[in-house]
């Protein structure tokens, strides 16, 4: 009973914390010492979300973000899986990118979208090479450090019982790496979706979660910029507990793995 | 959470003598050489408009220009108190909040739903917001970036103070120790490595969100400012020199921060950056 009775009474705390909050703001947003066009009412954000649900046009804006992240996010994987790899395995390949590497990744990615949008215009693919840039580094690196990190009397344990390159490589290597490989692609996918937010609001297209936010300031419409929030944090945090929480728990934790990159 | 992995930067090279020393560094210049040579043919063979693909001298010139000016050093100096002001804020409340959530249980079903519901919410996302509420200008670039950069601090001081062991605890109780004692000999120290972990992370996070702060609240000066002002009037070259000092900027938060905290953590309490 002890545990159990512990976690129920610390969901309840948590529901008349939440609660509390809720009432607070309501409070504060009824007082009348707040503009309403700044405070909206809970009740009002509500509606509003349920609207712009109803009619599709939120459907529609978290649909264009989702397309810009997955397709960044791909093309991250795509070009960072590989290139951790290889940089892993080989001196001088990590000899040519690691000082370039070093040097583009305390680079914020927002400072480049003023950039991107004088040489790809505005619109999808200045977003998308935003996210690809902020999502390729947390890629490589992870990966880097997962094939380096593979344990050496594997390595030499699987020689000796006679495993060539190509297998050696599938069996052992990528096996071992594949926690690091996973704590990428989840950083990787975090810093996407901060990327593809701030990209939308400054390289101003027209649809996606971002913009919907900036938009709705230049009309004081906070009830849609706290809409959008309650969008964009459900979609975060269901991609990170749903999507990547069971790719860890069908691959890592049923290999048995230590969750050694895990923080 | 999911942000509190260590990302293993390049670990420094053991300083080598003589001609070893040569060797590393043209072996590092070289991945550089390579591709400003194949920027500057690219630029000189004119496959972009010149505006927008400047050659590397221009860019060159308008950094020196710019120095000696005394334009980009005011926009770094900008920049750099905005990041700490607002790691400040961030560190003090993050820690605070943190280590209470840590040490009471009350605390922390209070914090933690709020936390965690604020926390997966892109930083950005709050920008329209705090524009709105508090105005254009430097309180709200400085209050946003340390509201972002709180969240890491907050989960690793939570999980810093929480990962203490119970026995240290226990201990330290039957041999007498009181509440601040306990606090400052124990709790304190063994948090630490986490903490500094937060903190490294929080920063990392505030540098990052920074320059798209200053590009949306119109703050009079700094880099973000700079770079996409310039872009109204097609000064690219401008724009890749404010980069450049970024990057600068960036590299030596990493250099001489980060991994001084990591050595200092790792080395001075024998345990691996979580």
């Amino acid at each position: 009973m002890n545990e159990t009775g512990k976690q129920v009474r610390s969901i309840a705390r948590a529901g008349i914390t939440v609660a509390a909050a809720a009432a607070c703001y309501e409070i504060a947003a009824r007082s009348g010492y707040f503009a309403p066009a700044l405070l909206p009412t809970l009740p009002t954000i509500a509606k509003t979300l349920y609207g712009m649900i109803a009619d599709g046009t939120m459907i529609e804006h978290a649909a264009f973000t989702m397309y810009r992240v997955m397709f960044g996010f791909c093309l991250a994987v795509v070009v960072g899986l590989p290139l951790g790899i290889l940089m892993a395995r080989f001196q001088r390949v990590e000899n040519f990118f690691m000082p370039l590497v070093s040097a583009l990744m305390p680079i914020p990615s927002f400072s480049l979208v003023p950039l991107f949008m004088l040489w790809f215009g505005i619109g999808n693919t200045t977003t998308v090479l935003i996210v690809f840039y902020a999502a390729t580094f947390p890629m490589l690196f992870n990966t880097w450090s997962g094939v380096r990190s593979v344990n050496p009397i594997w390595l030499r344990a699987a020689g000796a019982m006679g495993a060539d390159e190509h297998k050696l490589f599938w069996k052992v290597i990528i096996p071992g790496a594949f926690p690091f490989i996973i704590t990428g692609m989840r950083q990787a996918f975090l810093r996407c979706w901060i990327a593809v937010v701030g990209a939308e609001m400054i390289a101003a297209s027209d649809w996606g979660l971002g913009w919907v936010i900036f938009d709705a300031k230049e009309f004081l419409n906070t009830d849609i910029m706290l809409a959008s929030l309650v969008v964009i944090g459900a979609i975060g945090f269901l991609f990170e507990r749903l999507v990547f929480g069971s790719i860890e728990r069908a691959t890592i934790q049923r290999w048995g793995m230590s969750r050694a990159a895990k923080g | 959470m999911q942000e509190a992995v260590t990302i293993a930067v390049s670990g420094a090279p053991e300083r080598p003598a003589g001609s070893e020393r040569w060797r590393l560094i043209a072996r590092n210049a070289f991945p550089f050489l390579v591709v400003g040579a194949i920027w500057e043919a690219v630029a000189w063979a004119g496959v972009f408009p010149h505006r927008l693909f400047p050659t590397l001298e221009e860019v060159a010139l308008s950094f020196v220009q710019l120095t000696i000016s005394g334009i980009l050093p005011h926009h770094a100096i900008d920049t750099v108190i905005r990041l700490l002001s607002g790691f400040a804020l961030a560190g003090v409340f993050g820690v605070g909040i943190g280590v209470l959530m840590g040490r009471s249980r009350l605390a922390e079903d209070i914090f933690l739903p709020l936390v965690s519901i604020c926390a997966p919410i892109p930083g950005l996302a709050y920008a329209p917001l705090f524009l709105l509420w508090f105005g254009l200008g430097n309180f709200s670039a400085v209050l946003l970036v340390g509201f972002v950069s709180a969240f890491p601090v907050i989960f690793n001081s939570w999980t810093g103070v929480k990962a203490v062991k119970e026995i240290w605890v226990r201990s330290a109780q039957s041999m007498g120790a009181d509440d601040r004692r306990l606090f400052s000999h124990v709790i304190l120290p063994g948090a630490l490595p986490y903490i500094l972990t937060g903190l490294r992370l929080g920063l990392a996070q505030a540098w990052r969100i920074l320059v798209a702060v200053e590009m949306l609240a119109a703050v009079p000066w700094g880099l973000g400012w700079l770079i996409f002002g310039a872009r109204e009037f097609l000064n690219t070259d401008i724009m890749l020199a404010g980069i450049t000092v970024i990057a600068i900027i960036g590299l030596s938060l990493e250099k001489f921060v980060f991994q001084k905290i990591e050595d200092y953590t790792v080395v001075r309490w024998g345990m691996v950056a979580a």
